[in-house]
């Protein structure tokens, strides 16, 4: 071990962490405004990262067609659910709010090829295509069964990501995606030169949690949110509408998942399959928060990163055991800080 | 009747299959059997305790690996070496358990994901347990000469297991212990208050459902006679929850119906799609499990015995039975309660102020006051769902201050709660028998092999007995989540009554209630009171309380405004001023 080696492997950690904090922000954002246990956030990550990496070696992928399939089912719902008179309104409402927009994402897919889109292009079709996901998803699965045990909505996220794994197989195959670092230089600072990925990671990543910040603190619609998050049933009382704060939770975290899945295409290989693991980072920093905390969680999400790191350089054989077995002594740590057993918690019934 | 000719299928089928059925269905048949096992602890854990692990599989694997070890490295004969793959798993149950099973409900599943995804790779990078590539080589269990090589003998050895667990846990679940892990899913405040120790209950309930799955698990390496890490991942324990979920997680057939669909799933989507498949495979599960949650979440089995009422398990027959041990009733006029400059904060905010009162065998006492008095509060600190932050209170002469809700059942303290706490699926019997937990001794493994016949016989005659006396004998059988909410609140009498006390906590009970249900109640409450038994109730109804009770406490504003006689109480002009408002 020398000072290089330590500079590179906080580089890894700082890198790494970023990500797991944006993923656990996400988890906390959804957990606390609707009680849904994201566990799918990391296919938000996986399509993005995969559909850009695809986009970035000049291929067009059918990300665009689920999510117009799902919208016409949003939409069919939607008429179905109207009475017969509304029925024609509603579906030219639709069209507009609902079918518009996936609708363009299936034009460009058929019609504009990767070298036209250029890669800013790329990262503005990713995050298009990615974003709709969130609130499509809470729509069709967790808005109809809102008044359901935690347990039960957190079954039904597994169901949802185990689908969506699929889905990311047939869309993408089975092969890795790894990306050219959008910023190919280093930057020399104090004496150390740093990676431009590495610095693009760290500014978006802060950049985020401030834009958040800014949204939940100062923004009316963001202190409703917190609101809603704090007690649903009041929040409902004085005018918060519940389902549209569900909405914006699921927008947000599907940002923040094609965000990170952007970046992290170009520090690691993503499979189709690698979301969930990075997901299950991002909830255990979200643990170290009690599930409730945002800095915590934040700092939660650095520390994982760092004994991956570090544990990469140590045991690589042993770097995930290492990493996952970290939950240990933070469940250990929050037995003892929880209140007594008999204090009461919600029934499974 | 219907249930004993398809029972009988059942007993047929095992016998005659082996023999019968094509070694290709076998082979099914052994992994449908393997997966229901593991879907048979989580009827426990999920279906009846309200938990949920992911982490199965992981558990499955460890007993996998001990035995492959032993079997192939330490040279133990597979039986030999299946109490140290099984000792292994409980290990590994005890000390996850312990630290997350204290944590709420949603810690668990989550925990499992991530401790079932660090054992996987614990398990494929190991060497010495053969790495991704796995270990080869592993003998078959065997009686002397009769060794299970084949897909028919497999078949009798898992299904065997299969029909076992489904017996003594159908038993388990109507016994005593039974009812203690179904009480989980009521709350954790229902559970300790009624004396069932939620941590040790769950921690049970955790190590039973992980036995199971590492029994699977053995099953499993002997029945393939190769090891490597994969069918234990992640995914695998996600597979072993949808089993559940599938066929219905509140019935051991339900491990059955879902284990044999979930087998019979790939095989069918192979056939339509001729090949290439594994994506179309979790894309149904996917959504098979979301379009079924959402429509209902009694999967293949509960849907079945809901429409079918004959598939039902026939009612419990209540009988004659010796009386179960009663507590020797109080000296009349002896102190039972004794609350003694008692204070609550939450923060900054003083909820309850120098509280002093006295509850004496023999007399109802009515808590009243205006909302947002301090009567819940101090209710929980006399039942030990809170902790006083000062002063002392003492049950029967022994001090509980700051004791949990199991010390003041032990001591003769029961409650009704303000918001009804009943397991709306089981009946109005089953849900009485809860208050008797503490009268009965009889645990798990008594439970499982029906040592218990007198005892469960005396529990469920005391609980009848106790709904005869709040006047719902004929509706016992009924799911308590069918009756209104009157009757429900009666029901919660008759629960605490059932356990015996000395001191009941009424918390609003005639809330809900007809004007004739009430005066009922009223003279249920006096018996009591002549019978000896301490009664202390919150109650908004002023009628009712005036008219029942011996004497009243008064609280405003987390203090004690006054006590007395009904009638003084009731021209006291400060207790006059704080209900109708200032009049300056």
């Amino acid at each position: 071990m020398n000072s290089t080696i330590a500079t590179l492997l906080i580089q890894d950690g700082l890198t790494s962490g970023a990500i797991y904090a944006l993923i656990a922000l996400a988890l906390l954002i959804v957990f606390t405004i609707t009680r849904v246990i994201l566990v799918p956030q990391g296919q938000f990550v996986t399509f993005s990262a995969l559909t850009f990496g695809l986009l970035q070696s000049g291929v067009m992928p059918l990300v665009a067609v689920p999510v117009a399939v799902l919208a016409v089912i949003v939409t069919l719902l939607d008429v179905a659910a109207a009475r017969p008179a509304q029925r024609l309104r509603t579906l030219r409402d639709a069209a507009w709010r609902q079918l518009a927009w996936p609708a363009l994402l299936v034009a460009v897919t058929v019609f504009v090829t990767t070298d036209e889109l250029g890669t800013f292009g790329q990262i503005l079709f990713t995050l298009a295509v990615v974003i709709p996901m969130g609130p499509l998803m809470y729509r069709l699965v967790f808005a109809p069964m809102a008044d359901a045990s935690i347990l039960l909505l957190l079954i039904v996220a597994v169901a949802v990501d185990v689908a969506m794994g699929g889905v990311a197989l047939l869309l993408f195959g089975s092969d890795g995606v790894r990306t050219e670092p959008l910023i190919a230089t280093s930057i020399p600072l104090a004496g150390i030169r740093i990676h431009g990925a590495v610095l693009l990671v760290i500014v978006t990543a802060a950049a985020a949690m401030l834009a958040l910040f800014l949204f939940f603190g100062r923004t009316m619609f963001g202190k409703a949110l917190r609101a809603t998050a704090y007690n649903a049933l009041g929040a409902r009382l004085v005018g918060i509408r519940v389902r549209r704060a569900g909405q914006v939770a699921f927008v947000l975290a599907a940002a923040l998942g094609a965000v990170s899945g952007i970046l992290v295409s170009s520090i690691m290989t993503v499979y189709f399959d690698s979301g969930f693991i990075i997901g299950l980072k991002g909830f255990i920093a979200a643990i170290i928060g009690g599930l409730a905390s945002y800095p915590l969680a934040v700092g939660g999400a650095l520390a994982i990163g760092m004994i991956e790191a570090w544990s990469a350089f140590y045991n690589s054989t042993f770097q995930d055991v290492i990493v996952f077995s970290a939950l240990l002594p933070i469940l250990v740590v929050r037995s003892l800080l929880s209140p007594d057993v008999a204090a009461d918690e919600e029934p499974a019934e | 009747m219907i249930r004993r000719y398809l029972w009988g299928a059942a007993v047929a089928g095992f016998v005659l299959l082996p023999w019968a059925a094509p070694s290709f269905w076998l082979t099914l048949a052994d992994v449908a059997g393997i997966l229901a096992l593991i879907g048979l602890g989580l009827v426990l854990l999920t279906g009846a305790a309200g938990l949920t692990s992911f982490g199965q599989a992981a558990f499955a694997g460890i007993a996998a690996y001990v035995c492959a070890y032993l079997t192939t490295m330490a040279g133990l004969s597979p039986l030999a070496a299946l109490p140290l793959c099984l000792l292994a798993v409980a290990l590994a149950a005890i000390i996850l358990g312990a630290v997350t099973l204290r944590l709420s409900g949603h810690y668990l599943p989550i925990s499992t994901i991530a401790w079932a995804a660090a054992i996987f790779y614990l398990f494929a990078r190991l060497q010495l347990l053969g790495g991704q590539t796995g270990l080869d080589g592993i003998p078959p269990v065997s009686f002397g000469p009769w060794a299970a090589t084949s897909a028919a003998r497999s078949f009798v050895l898992i299904w065997g297991c299969v029909l076992a667990v489904i017996v003594t846990q159908k038993f388990l679940l109507r016994a005593r212990a039974g009812r203690a892990i179904r009480t989980l899913r009521g709350g954790t405040l229902l559970a300790e208050s009624f004396g069932i120790p939620v941590f040790r209950t769950r921690l049970t309930v955790f190590v039973y459902a992980a036995l199971l799955a590492g029994l699977a698990g053995w099953l499993y390496v002997e029945f393939i006679r190769f090891l490597n890490p994969s069918p234990f991942d992640i995914t695998a324990g996600i597979k072993d929850l949808f089993v559940v979920m599938i066929g219905g997680a509140a019935f051991p057939w339900g491990a059955v119906a879902g284990g044999a669909i979930l087998t019979a799933l790939p095989v069918i989507l192979q056939a339509v799609t001729s090949g290439q498949n594994e994506n179309y495979v979790l894309i149904a599960y996917g959504l098979i499990i979301v379009l079924l949650l959402q429509r209902s979440r009694l999967g293949l089995v509960g849907a079945l015995v809901a429409r079918f009422p004959a598939l039902q398990a026939p009612a419990r027959t209540v009988g004659p039975a010796a009386p179960l041990p009663a507590r020797a009733a109080p000296r009349r006029g002896e102190v039972l309660l004794r609350v003694e400059h008692v204070e609550k904060w939450f923060g900054g905010l003083c909820a309850v102020r120098d509280m002093s009162f006295e509850v004496r065998a023999g007399e109802i006492v009515g808590l009243i006051g205006p909302n947002g008095a301090g009567k819940s509060t101090m209710f929980n600190l006399i039942t030990g769902a809170a902790a006083p932050s000062a002063g002392r209170i003492t049950l029967c002469g022994a001090d509980v201050t700051g004791a949990s809700p199991r010390a003041a059942i032990r001591r003769g303290l029961a409650r009704s709660f303000q918001h009804v706490k009943l397991l709306r699926g089981a009946s109005v019997l089953e849900n009485v028998m809860i208050g008797a937990h503490l009268r009965g001794r009889k645990g798990l493994f008594a439970g499982m092999f029906r040592a218990d016949r007198a005892e469960e016989a005396a529990i469920a005659a005391e609980a009848a007995r106790q709904l005869a006396r709040v006047g719902l004998a004929d509706v016992m059988h009924r799911p308590a989540g069918s009756l209104a909410l009157g009757p429900q609140r009666l029901v919660e009498v008759a629960r605490a009554l059932a356990a015996d006390p000395v001191l009941l906590l009424l918390d609003e009970p005639a809330a809900g209630l007809r004007h004739a249900e009430k005066q009922e109640l009223a003279q249920l409450l006096h018996g009591l009171r002549d019978a000896g038994i301490a009664v202390l109730l919150v109650e908004h109804d002023m009628d009712f309380v005036m008219n029942l009770v011996d004497r009243i406490v008064v609280m405003d504003a987390g203090a004690k405004l006054t006590e007395g006689q009904p009638a003084e109480v009731q021209t006291d002009p400060r207790v006059l001023d704080v209900y109708l408002g200032g009049a300056e």
